[in-house]
């Protein structure tokens, strides 16, 4: 076979290509671009998507190098400065106790969208391999594996997470983890039911015949197919990750004051809503931009990252 | 000594509605560089037979219940994962039905051509991709360099079925397995890809069990022949044996419904009734009750031994039946009802 391979790189030359045949692009002929790249190139096509990674990208940064630049402590208070109107010296305005509104938002956004992120990650990560791998075994395993699911489902978020305060006593990551563990749930699930429709399909007998091990196949054959349905999911996750963040910490079991989050915030917000209304619109109108923009990063994503979307 | 020698295979598959005896005692041997063809009906365990030399049965509740499968001096079916997987690929590769879903849709062919190639042989990434180049032009894939790095969607149904080829060859196996390879592609295609798996097979001097029911296509290319019927072993021999002096009943019948084989303007040969149900014990022998010849004793008891007629040529003797005359002679009467029953049909054909 090995004299064959010259005849292929001969065939490589671009005169092949003839007047009136599909130019074929530098792109094209990039060799082993994967499934990242494929889907990166069709991003870049939906705007919607690109803008909205863009916005994504600014609140982030905003948010991290934000309280940088600013000159005044999230914390610090200033009774005599007390809820005030946007003005030149406070863009947000203030709050009840004088603090500067931007900067707590932009402190705010920093532990709303590491808790999103982090517990979202996380919850992807169980998510995908265990319903990945208990529909693939299937049987009893799987059963098994989905009872504990039902299981922990039935659970109720609160308790379980007083439950791990009480234990552990109170910190961020715990809540990182309560939050992750409760998310995975339907991610196992959803991943679960695609990959058993997935495994009768004769591609996956055909990596079987093809002498590739269980994991190999899981890994490399069936997560890719199922990348749509948790790419949305996920970018579904965070708005609901950071809602139940801001859910514990009205409980007094998350973000304790006087540090924020936008939950916090929020809440905070609603309850001078009437008097003070800049009180709840810049966090809210933060929170509701970063739930749009993922929720069109996700919809881009998964048009993105199927093959069969057009490419052209 | 054979490349693969199959002795008294045996795979059932037990479910809740009691125990599915989809292969029962099939025999066979091939050499390298042979072509072995595997026909029968639907149901009758060509594909299972397959399957199960694969090791590809879903256990439970598929279950290969004895028999051995020397393949180079290994028993295929005692083989571990571990040592399954080396052969799986490497040393016998397996072309499914239906090529449309038998590739991945989310990865380029490039890659799972590569896949397959560093799987089983130590080679860097950049060889590997051009040597699925050549594979992809040996199958007949029209400026292999550029579409290897297409997905699945973007090839047709043929085309699909040629990459398959190429994936399953691209390791230069001592056994290539063919699953009704054609069945699912439209009939110009099957013509083109018969020839591809052949040339290749010249090529190569790969072993081919070439499971089909199309008669034409095992009297074009194969050596032997294996008759399966509800699980067992009919009839199996050379393809001269086979097509020349067919001995079991069923061989003759299949053969009769070959359309090209029939006159012009004459009704289509079938053979009357279904295949057996293999969930439950079949008495004798497993054609009895479509038998046309005229029966001449009950079926019990196991199913009938085989016997060589002739050197390699055995049959499952049945002796049920009075099979000693050529199959036309039954027929014919048969015909004469057929015409009785429908003149109008046999008038408006004459």
């Amino acid at each position: 076979m090995t004299d064959h391979s010259e005849t292929a790189v001969l065939g490589d030359k671009p005169a092949t290509a003839a007047a009136g045949a599909p130019v074929i692009t530098e792109e094209d002929l990039v060799e082993g671009s994967s499934l990242w790249k494929d889907a990166w190139s069709r991003l870049k096509k939906n705007k919607l998507a690109v803008g909205s990674l863009a916005v994504f990208i600014f609140i982030c940064l905003f948010c991290v190098v934000g309280p940088f630049l600013s000159p005044y402590d999230a914390n610090a208070q200033d009774l005599f400065a007390g809820a005030e109107g946007p003005s030149a010296d406070h863009w947000f305005g203030t709050d009840t106790l004088g603090r500067d509104l931007m900067v707590r938002v932009m402190e705010g956004g920093r532990i709303s969208l590491l808790v999103g992120l982090v517990a979202t990650v996380v919850a992807l990560a169980i998510g995908v391999i265990y319903g990945a791998t208990a529909g693939y075994v299937g049987g009893k395993v799987d059963a098994s594996m989905m009872r504990f699911v039902d299981l922990l489902y039935a659970l109720p978020f609160t308790i379980f997470v007083i439950l791990l305060m009480v234990a552990f006593g109170r910190s961020m990551w715990l809540m990182f983890v309560a939050i992750g563990c409760v998310e995975w749930l339907s991610m196992a699930r959803i991943v679960r039911s695609g990959v058993i429709s997935l495994k009768k399909q004769e591609f996956v007998e055909a990596a079987v015949s093809l002498g590739y091990s269980h994991r190999r196949i899981i890994i490399r054959h069936l997560i890719p197919n199922v990348l749509g349905p948790v790419i949305v999911i996920s970018t579904l996750t965070v708005p609901a990750v950071m809602l139940l963040e801001a859910f514990l910490s009205f409980l007094g079991l998350g973000v304790q004051p006087p540090n924020a989050s936008w939950g916090v915030l929020i809440n905070e917000g609603q309850a001078n809503m009437e008097i003070y209304p800049w009180l709840l619109l810049f966090p809210a109108g933060f929170f509701a931009v970063t739930l749009f923009c993922l929720n069109f990063i996700g919809d881009g994503l998964r048009d993105a990252l199927d093959p069969k979307s057009a490419k052209d | 000594m054979a490349l693969l020698e199959v002795n008294d295979l045996t795979t059932h598959f037990h479910t809740r509605d009691g125990v599915v005896r989809a292969v029962d005692g099939v025999s066979f041997s091939l050499d390298r560089g042979e072509t072995l063809g595997i026909v029968g009906e639907s149901g009758s365990g060509k594909s299972v037979t397959c399957y199960s030399l694969m090791r590809l049965i879903p256990e439970p509740p598929g279950r290969i219940e004895r028999g051995t499968a020397m393949f180079d001096g290994q028993d295929l079916l005692k083989m571990g994962p571990r040592e399954l997987r080396k052969i799986r690929g490497n040393r016998i590769s397996i072309i499914f039905q239906d090529p449309m879903t038998s590739l991945n849709p989310y990865l380029r062919i490039s890659t799972q051509l590569v896949e397959a190639l560093q799987m089983h042989t130590d080679i860097d990434r950049k060889s590997a991709v051009n040597k699925a180049i050549a594979a992809l032009e040996e199958v007949g894939i029209p400026e292999a360099s550029k579409r290897v790095h297409s997905y699945p969607h973007e090839f047709s149904g043929g085309m699909r079925q040629r990459v398959m080829i190429a994936m399953a060859l691209i390791t230069e196996p001592d056994l290539l397995i063919a699953d009704e390879p054609t069945t699912a592609l439209d009939v110009t295609v099957q013509a083109q890809i018969m020839d591809i798996i052949k040339q290749r097979q010249n090529d190569l001097g790969t072993a081919v069990i070439l499971v089909t029911h199309d008669l034409g296509v095992v009297a074009g290319t194969c050596d032997k022949v294996l008759v399966m019927y509800g699980g067992r072993e009919m009839e199996s021999g050379s393809a001269e044996q086979i097509f020349y002096h067919p001995r079991h009943p069923y061989t003759r019948a299949l053969q009769k419904t070959i359309p090209s084989l029939q006159a012009k303007g004459q009704e289509l040969f079938t053979i009357p009734g279904l295949p057996p149900d293999v969930s439950k014990p079949i008495p004798g022998c497993a054609f009895y009750p479509r038998c046309p010849y005229p029966k001449t004793g009950t079926p019990e008891g196991e199913r009938p031994a085989l016997a060589e007629i002739e050197p390699g040529h055995c049959w499952s003797a049945c002796g049920f039946c009075d099979s000693s005359a050529p199959i036309e002679t039954v027929l014919t009467k048969a015909g004469d009802v057929a015409d009785d029953t429908l003149p109008e049909t046999a008038g408006s054909n004459a």
